[in-house]
């Protein structure tokens, strides 16, 4: 089965400046194999590696969409969405005018920043609580 | 001045949930060029991090790099880290004048000392005090006098780093970097023309973050963003690996997006974050724009000989780079140069367009 998914997403070396792309697939699919065996999740930030233009589009298409989109509204926007390889996130956030100030692969059961945070849950419990008062 | 406020609370008090907390330390991390592995160890510092004081002292400078800062991203994640510093002085920038600026600086100072980051961006001419002032202190007089009760200082730009523009060579002024005259702080250069505004947040984001100054360079820059070349993070690097070089600005190779080496790029000799980090909100670098690097975070880059001429020699690994030279098909060093002409020459004469030639005045 992964060596029917390598094979369909190997990039030819004539479609990559870079050659950042094919290492980067492989670095995601390690990364699956870590969950999977020691349930260790991985975080790559797509900003801190040297992609031509296009190239990260290509990655991203390459991923495509999964069964889960979820959109976050937190100091800006946020876009996380599960890929079609399950486990499999991409992580984009944005501030208050709409710029991406950080794009991330995560390969996880599930971000951490979709889970409620104890701290809001605290908060949103006296804030419930008052109300009923 | 707020500083007995800490970050988390500062944040909490505008309606920041722990959700966007955690979004601010996923993108500081990435601002910090840290791994996102880091992001929990980020949260935990920030969350108890006390905003510091920041004197802002602006000397032979053209205000680029303010420019750059106010102009990034604004407002977001590096607003809000501005909003975690108490900017107590900044003479663009603030509200008061005369006296009432001046007041402000000398009450910071007096009621942080031992513990504000003094940030200066401007070179300091020596040559007559009179050049430059401020409130009819000299530039070397004001920045003794700060530079003595600051935990540390943090050279903006490329003059107050190594001297600048106002440094090239006749040097009318005198001028000098920040790190010739305070020789007993420590001092993190974060030079560029104008710097990175991420990177200028960066960096103090890191001081507020950890407390303490980044890794930095034989040079005082930070590792985290002067750590590899403009060439080793270039997209186009694999174009000067196979030898194909752009020869004019409109040749087949320019169109291709082929390495720009032979029409003067900088990129193999200069440190900074442009490949990665980029500008205008990350959508591209010079390179990409498809101009050389000129080198602009790197000491006398303005004396370099020539923006559009290729650099003479390499300054990495001399058998790779002959390797490279070899696959290029290219002689290196000056000979280099003395081809470069003879192509450009030819490629006015066929295209009878723009070329480096017509850019550079002596060759």
């Amino acid at each position: 089965m992964m060596d029917a998914v390598s094979t369909e997403l190997r990039v030819a070396a004539g479609e990559q400046l870079t050659l950042n792309v094919e290492p980067l697939l492989h670095e995601i699919r390690h990364g699956l194999a870590r969950l999977l065996e020691n349930a260790v999740a991985t975080t790559i930030d797509l900003r801190g590696i040297p992609l031509a233009p296009g190239e990260e589009a290509r990655i991203i298409k390459v991923l495509g969409t999964g069964e889960v989109q979820a959109h976050m509204s937190a100091l800006g926007p946020s876009e996380i969405m599960e890929t079609r390889f399950p486990g499999v996130w991409l992580v984009t956030h944005y501030n208050s005018e709409n710029e991406v100030i950080g794009k991330f692969i995560e390969v996880c059961d599930m971000p951490q920043i979709l889970k409620a945070q104890a701290e809001d849950i605290r908060e949103g419990l006296a804030q419930l609580t008052a109300q009923l008062a | 001045m707020s500083n007995e406020k800490t970050l988390g609370e500062v944040l909490r008090q505008q309606g920041v949930t722990r959700r966007g907390f955690l979004k601010f330390c996923a993108a500081t991390a990435s601002l910090m060029a840290l791994p996102p592995a880091m992001v929990p160890r980020i949260a935990a510092a920030l969350e108890n991090a006390r905003r510091p004081s920041v004197i802002w002292l602006s000397f032979q400078e053209c205000t680029g790099c303010t420019e750059s800062l106010t102009r990034s991203h604004s407002p977001t994640v590096e607003g809000l880290i501005f909003d975690a510093i108490s900017l107590d002085y900044h003479h663009t920038l603030q509200a008061a004048a005369g006296d009432g600026a001046e007041l402000a600086r000398e009450k910071a100072m007096e009621e942080n000392y031992g513990n504000y980051i003094l940030v200066v961006d401007g070179s300091i001419p020596l040559a007559n005090p009179g050049f430059s002032t401020i409130a009819g202190i000299s530039n070397l007089e004001m920045l003794e006098e700060t530079a003595k009760g600051a935990a540390a200082i943090v050279s903006v730009g490329s003059c107050a780093a190594f001297g600048g523009i106002p440094h090239a060579s006749p040097n009318p002024t005198g001028a000098v970097a920040v790190s010739d005259i305070i020789k007993d702080k420590p001092i993190i250069n974060v030079p560029g023309c104008p710097p990175i505004p991420v990177v200028i947040t960066g960096v103090l984001a890191h001081f507020l973050t950890f407390g303490s100054i980044p890794e930095l360079d034989a040079l005082g820059r930070p590792l985290a963003f002067y750590g590899k070349s403009i060439h080793d993070r270039c997209y186009r690097r694999p174009f000067y690996d196979k030898g194909q070089f752009a020869e004019t600005f409109d040749d087949e190779g320019a169109k291709l997006g082929w390495c720009l080496y032979k029409l003067g790029c900088k990129g193999p000799t200069t440190y900074n974050a442009c490949a990665t980090t980029k500008w205008n909100e990350g959508t591209s670098f010079p390179i990409e724009a498809g101009h050389p690097c000129l080198g602009c975070s790197e000491p006398g880059f303005w004396d370099g000989g020539g923006f559009y001429k290729a650099i003479s020699m390499p300054t990495e690994d001399l058998t790779r780079t002959a390797v490279y030279a070899i696959g290029a098909g290219a002689a290196a060093g000056i000979a280099l140069g003395a081809v470069n002409r003879a192509r450009k020459a030819r490629a006015v004469k066929a295209h009878e367009k723009v070329t480096i030639d017509d850019l550079e005045k002596d060759s």
